[in-house]
């Protein structure tokens, strides 16, 4: 990293900027695609205690890069569609695991929403 | 005691704080404070630093500024603003560093914000225009600016189009996220005005007092 004092060019701000974000990026991803069945850990903080919460349901889709990359997972929750938006890097996701691999043939899942019942809870196109 | 800096804007990004949550922030570089003079009760009437930033050709600079460099002999220095004290700083070693600041301080940010030129008073004073569509032939003018012969004048104040921004903002009360020493750099929560690589302000905030740790 270059210590910068009054910055002149914009491809050194960048490259501050770069840096700054680099660090924040998880050095192992989670590895997983768009049609997946996962269950996503998430650390929940209670008072002064952490559990882990889990979260399982189809990936829909996952948009942005870098540092703002985030994925969307739905499940069917008694009854009712439910959907979560993970950041990729956040620190309050533990692991996800992928239960079982979809085969999904466009990257966002979204007709899914208007599927009812069993329909609605696979991936099989 | 924090003093205040000088600094550039870097940019802006997101950081993740200790709960995990994403935060927005602005980078703001702050290397190479130095101290210019101090003014002092006695000889000036009040007490304040002078604080110089960012390396200037010396030929750019006239002579009165440039003497006032040599006098404190340091570099001649691009950007330079007092900070108010209450009291006389204690002579020795000042410091200057990002090292002011800690992480979960309140600091305000003034900088020059950018210039939008002559706009109208949608844009302007959010005011909300005419109707697009249905017949109606204005559409983002200011419409009525006053009554009739009670007061007979406009208001003072009254919002009129004309030049926007370009202007020295305050924006007070951002948290300092993230002081990275060796790169000299701060992260402020949330925006900072004026483009990237500007100059601004940063002191300690004057309504929020600072954490007691």
């Amino acid at each position: 990293m270059i210590p910068v004092s009054a910055a002149s060019n914009l491809s050194v701000m960048n490259r501050i900027i770069d840096a700054i974000e680099k660090e924040q990026f998880k050095t192992e991803l989670p590895q997983f695609r768009v049609g997946d069945s996962v269950r996503v850990h998430t650390r929940v903080v209670e008072g002064d205690k952490e559990r882990i919460q889990i979260f399982a349901g189809i990936v829909i889709g996952r948009k942005g890069r870098g540092l703002n990359e985030t994925f969307t997972v739905r499940r069917i929750s008694y009854g009712e569609g439910v959907e979560r938006v993970f950041p990729m890097h956040s620190p309050r996701i533990a692991k996800v695991e992928v239960e079982k691999e979809g085969k999904a043939r466009r990257a966002k899942l979204n007709y899914l929403r208007t599927r009812k019942g069993k329909e609605a809870t696979a991936v099989r196109e | 005691m924090s003093i205040g800096l000088l600094g550039q804007k870097i940019g802006m990004t997101s950081v993740y704080d200790a709960s995990g949550k994403l935060r927005p922030v602005t980078v703001i570089a702050a290397g190479d404070n130095v101290l210019v003079r101090r003014i002092t009760a006695e000889r000036d009437g009040y007490s304040a630093v002078q604080i110089g930033f960012g390396a200037q050709k010396e030929s750019r600079l006239n002579k009165s500024e440039l003497g006032a460099f040599k006098k404190a002999g340091v570099q001649a220095k691009r950007f330079s603003r007092e900070f108010r004290l209450e009291t006389d700083l204690p002579e020795g070693e000042v410091n200057l560093n990002v090292t002011q600041f800690q992480a979960g301080d309140f600091v305000d940010v003034i900088g020059r914000s950018k210039g939008k030129g002559f706009q109208g008073v949608m844009k302007k004073h959010n005011m909300h225009g005419q109707g697009a569509a249905h017949g109606s032939k204005t559409h983002r003018r200011n419409g009525a600016i006053g009554n009739r012969s009670t007061p007979g004048r406009i208001w003072k104040n009254m919002g009129m189009p004309g030049h926007l921004g370009d202007e020295r903002v305050t924006v007070q009360n951002l948290q300092v996220m993230q002081v990275r020493e060796s790169e000299k750099i701060i992260l402020v929560s949330g925006a900072v005005p004026g483009s990237n690589g500007s100059f601004v302000v940063v002191r300690p905030a004057i309504k929020k007092p600072a954490q007691k740790s």
